[in-house]
C-alpha cells in the first residue's frame, strides 16, 4: 500500500521536475516581456534531440548537452528578435499567437533536420533500478530531479545576486522605470529568451533517456509547463517550480488511483480550476490593471 | 553509383525471373492503372513511407522488365497525411478523374474505412494495407486486405500462453485506434480461448511514464503474463518501466512493434519480450523448407539495397497488395473491374511477405494463424520461438 503510494510519488516527482523547468521558462519570459511563450516546449525538444543525435554520432555527452543548449539559446534569441520584437506594439494575444506560430515552425524545421523517428539517448548512469522501500526508480530520475534542483537554485541566485539578474527583475516590475534608470530593456528580453531556452534544453537532455526524443516531444511538456506556471502564479519563479511538482504528482496519483485514461486531462482540469477559482495562482500577485 | 547500378541490375533480373512466361512488347499497350492512397506523411508515416517507396520501386521494376502481359503499370499515389477525410477525397479522385482499375492502400484503418463506401458504390477493387478486422468482417464485395489482423495477434499470443501453461492475462492497451481495436479483440478472443483477463489498463500514445499502471499490474497477484497492445514509442516506454519495476512475468507485445525500431528504443529492457510477427522480420532464420523463405529473403534484399534502411512488415504489406492485384490482372486476362474482383477473390496459395494467401468469398484476407511466427527478443535481435 505504502510502496504503491511511494511509487506514484516518485514517478510524479520525476516528471514534475521537468514541468517545473518548463514552467520556470514560461515565467522568466513572461516577466521580461509579458509574452507567454508557447515555443517553450520546442526548446525542450531541441535539447533532447540535439543531445540524442550528437551522442549517437560520437560526441561526448556533456559537450552534446552544451551544444544543444547553445543551439536552443540561439534559437530563443532569434525567436525574440525576429518574431516577438518586430511585433512589439501588438497586443498580448497577437504575441502569444506569434509564439505558437514560432513553435510550429520550429517543429517543422526540426523534422527536416532530424527526421520523424524517435531517438534514443542512453541513461547517464546505467539503467539498474534503485529500490527504495518497495518502490523503484531509474537512476536517470535522480539526474532529472537533481539537475532541475541545481538549475532552479542557480536561477534564484542569478536573480538575487547579479546585476543582469536584478536588471531583469526590475524590468518585470516596471518596464518604463527600468528603462529610465538605464536598463537596456530590449537586451533584457533577449536574455530572458536565451535563459529560458537554456533551461528547457537542459531539461530536454536529462529527460530524453526516459521519454525518448522526437520532434513532437515538446508539445505536451510545454503545455504541462504552462499549467505549472499558471498554477504557481504567472511570473512567479518559485511558484512555477511548486506548480510543476504538484501537476506531476497529481498526474501520477490520478493515473494510479483513478484511471490512466484521464492522466493528461488532470493537468488541464487543474488549469481550468485555477483560472476559475484563483486566477492569480497559488503565489501570484493580485493583478491590477490601470484604466 | 556503382551500388545503385548493381541493385538496378539485380532488380531487373529478379523481376524478369518472376515474370517468366510473360513476354511481349509493353510500349504500345494500354497501361494497368493502379491507384494508391498512402499516409506517407503525418502520424502514420512510419507505416506509409515504406509502403509508398515499395509501390514505386516495384512498379518501376515491373515496367523495366516489360510490364504485365505486355502492359505497363501506371501508378498514381496520393498522400492522405493520415487524415481520413483526405483519404476519402483522394479515393474519389482516383475513381473519377484518374479512372484507376484497382486501388491499393489505406495505410490506416480510419483511411480505409473512409474509402470503403466510395469503392463499393463505384465498384472498384480495393486492397487495403490496414490492420483492423472490421475491414473484412463483415465481408464487403470490393474490399480486400493484406496485413494480419489484431484478432490474429491476440490469438497467437494466447496460443503461446497456453503452451507455457499460463491462463491469466493482464492487458495494457494504448489509447489509440490500433490499441482500442486490439483491446476489443483481445477481450473477445480471451473469452473464446478460456483465458482470464485479470487487469485491463490503458496508457496514452504519448505517455512518457506508465509506472503507475504497471504498479497496479505488479500488485495484482493473479496475473501470469502481460500483453501490451500499441504502436510506436509507447510500447518501448512500457517495456522500460516494466523492467524498472522488476516485474518478472512474461511480457508479450503485439505485431504493432515488429520493427527493429522497438528493440533500438527499448534497449536491454526488450530482452525476452515475445510477440507475433510476420515471417519477413525473421527472414534469415526461417527454415529452408518454409514456403515464404525465398519471397521474404528476396524482398528484404531488394528493399535494403534500394533504400539502405531496414525492411519493415509495413513495406511487405504494400508489396503483397501490389502483387495480389497484378497476379489477379494476369488471371483475369485484363482489367475489367468485375473480372478483376473475382480474380482477387480467387487468389489461392499466393506466397507473400505476410504469409500464404488463399482468399474466398467469405475471407477477403486469406491468411491463417500459421502466417504469424512467435518471436522473442534475444541479444538485440528477433529469434524464432520454436
Amino acid at each position: 500500500m505504502f510502496a504503491e503510494l511511494l511509487q506514484y510519488m516518485l514517478s510524479g516527482l520525476t516528471i514534475g521536475a521537468i514541468y517545473a523547468l518548463a514552467g520556470l521558462g514560461f515565467s522568466i519570459i513572461y516577466n521580461a516581456s509579458h509574452v507567454i511563450n508557447f515555443a517553450q516546449g520546442e526548446f525542450i525538444m531541441i535539447g533532447g534531440m540535439a543531445s540524442a543525435t550528437l551522442t549517437a554520432s560520437g560526441v561526448p555527452l556533456p559537450l552534446a548537452i552544451l551544444i544543444g543548449c547553445g543551439g536552443a539559446m540561439l534559437v530563443g534569441v532569434l525567436v525574440a528578435k525576429f518574431a516577438v520584437e518586430r511585433a512589439r506594439n501588438a497586443s498580448t494575444v497577437t504575441l502569444i499567437i506569434i509564439t505558437i506560430g514560432a513553435s510550429i515552425f520550429l517543429r517543422g524545421v526540426a523534422e527536416l533536420i532530424w527526421g520523424k523517428d524517435f531517438k534514443r539517448l542512453d541513461a547517464f548512469s546505467g539503467e539498474t533500478p534503485i529500490q527504495i522501500l518497495g518502490a523503484s526508480m531509474q537512476p536517470q530520475s535522480l539526474w532529472v530531479v537533481g539537475c532541475a534542483a541545481v538549475l532552479i537554485v542557480a536561477i534564484g541566485l542569478f536573480f538575487a545576486k547579479t546585476l543582469t539578474g536584478k536588471a531583469m527583475l526590475a524590468t518585470s516590475h516596471n518596464r518604463l522605470a527600468a528603462q529610465l534608470v538605464g536598463i537596456d530593456v530590449k537586451r533584457v528580453v533577449l536574455a530572458s529568451f536565451a535563459l529560458s531556452a537554456a533551461l528547457g534544453a537542459v531539461g530536454g537532455a536529462v529527460v530524453a533517456p526516459i521519454t525518448f526524443s522526437y520532434t513532437e516531444m515538446g508539445i505536451m511538456l510545454g503545455l504541462k509547463g504552462f499549467t505549472a506556471a499558471v498554477l504557481g502564479g504567472l511570473g512567479n519563479g518559485p511558484g512555477a517550480v511548486v506548480g510543476g511538482v504538484i501537476v506531476g504528482v497529481a498526474e501520477a496519483l490520478g493515473a494510479g488511483y483513478i484511471s490512466s485514461a484521464y492522466k493528461d486531462a488532470i493537468a488541464f482540469v487543474i488549469i481550468l480550476a485555477v483560472l476559475l477559482f484563483m486566477p492569480n495562482g497559488l503565489f501570484g500577485k493580485r493583478g491590477t490593471e490601470r484604466v | 553509383m556503382r551500388k545503385r547500378l548493381l541493385s538496378t541490375m539485380a532488380a531487373v533480373t529478379l523481376t524478369g525471373l518472376a515474370m517468366t512466361g510473360l513476354t511481349g512488347t509493353a510500349s504500345a499497350a494500354e497501361p494497368i492503372k493502379i491507384g494508391a492512397i498512402i499516409s506517407a506523411t503525418g502520424p502514420a508515416s512510419f507505416l506509409g513511407d515504406p509502403e509508398k517507396k515499395v509501390l514505386e520501386l516495384y512498379a518501376d521494376r515491373i515496367n523495366k522488365a516489360g510490364g504485365v502481359d505486355g502492359r505497363p503499370v501506371q501508378l498514381t499515389v496520393y498522400d492522405d497525411g493520415g487524415a481520413a477525410d483526405k483519404a476519402a477525397s483522394f479515393t474519389k479522385r482516383l475513381i473519377e478523374s484518374d479512372k484507376v482499375d484497382v486501388i491499393v492502400g489505406g495505410t490506416t484503418t480510419a483511411a480505409t474505412m473512409a474509402a470503403v463506401p466510395l469503392v463499393e458504390r463505384a465498384e472498384v477493387p480495393f486492397i487495403s494495407l490496414a490492420g483492423a478486422v472490421v475491414i473484412v468482417e463483415p465481408v464487403k464485395k470490393w474490399v480486400f486486405k493484406t496485413p494480419h489482423t489484431d484478432r490474429m495477434a491476440a490469438e497467437k499470443v494466447m496460443e503461446d500462453m497456453k503452451k507455457r501453461g499460463l491462463t491469466k492475462l493482464a492487458l495494457i492497451s494504448e489509447d489509440s485506434g490500433f490499441g482500442k481495436s486490439g483491446r476489443e479483440q483481445t477481450l473477445a478472443v480471451a473469452k473464446e480461448r478460456g483465458v482470464e483477463l485479470v487487469a485491463d489498463e490503458t496508457y496514452g500514445a504519448k505517455d512518457t511514464d506508465v509506472t503507475a499502471q504497471l504498479t497496479k499490474v505488479k500488485n495484482n497477484a493473479a496475473a501470469q503474463a502481460v500483453l501490451v497492445f500499441g504502436l510506436g514509442q509507447g510500447p518501448a516506454v512500457v517495456t522500460k518501466n516494466y523492467r524498472q519495476l522488476g516485474i518478472s512475468l512474461p511480457l508479450y507485445q503485439s505485431h504493432g512493434v515488429a520493427s527493429k525500431e522497438y528493440i533500438r528504443l527499448a534497449g536491454g529492457a526488450a530482452e525476452g519480450v515475445r510477440l507475433p510477427a510476420a515471417g519477413l522480420v525473421v527472414a534469415a532464420q526461417l527454415p529452408e523448407s518454409d514456403p515464404q523463405k525465398t519471397v521474404v529473403t528476396d524482398f528484404t534484399k531488394t528493399y535494403e539495397q534500394a533504400f539502405t534502411s531496414e525492411v519493415s512488415t509495413f513495406a511487405g504489406h504494400a508489396y503483397d497488395g501490389l502483387m495480389i492485384a497484378l497476379d489477379a490482372v494476369k488471371r483475369a486476362g485484363g482489367t475489367d473491374k468485375a473480372k478483376l474482383r473475382d480474380a482477387i477473390e480467387q487468389t489461392k496459395g499466393y506466397v507473400g511477405t505476410g504469409g500464404t494467401v488463399t482468399m474466398s468469398p467469405k475471407d477477403h484476407m486469406g491468411l491463417t494463424l500459421d502466417a504469424f511466427h512467435m518471436v522473442e527478443v534475444k541479444q538485440g535481435d528477433w529469434a524464432l520461438v520454436k
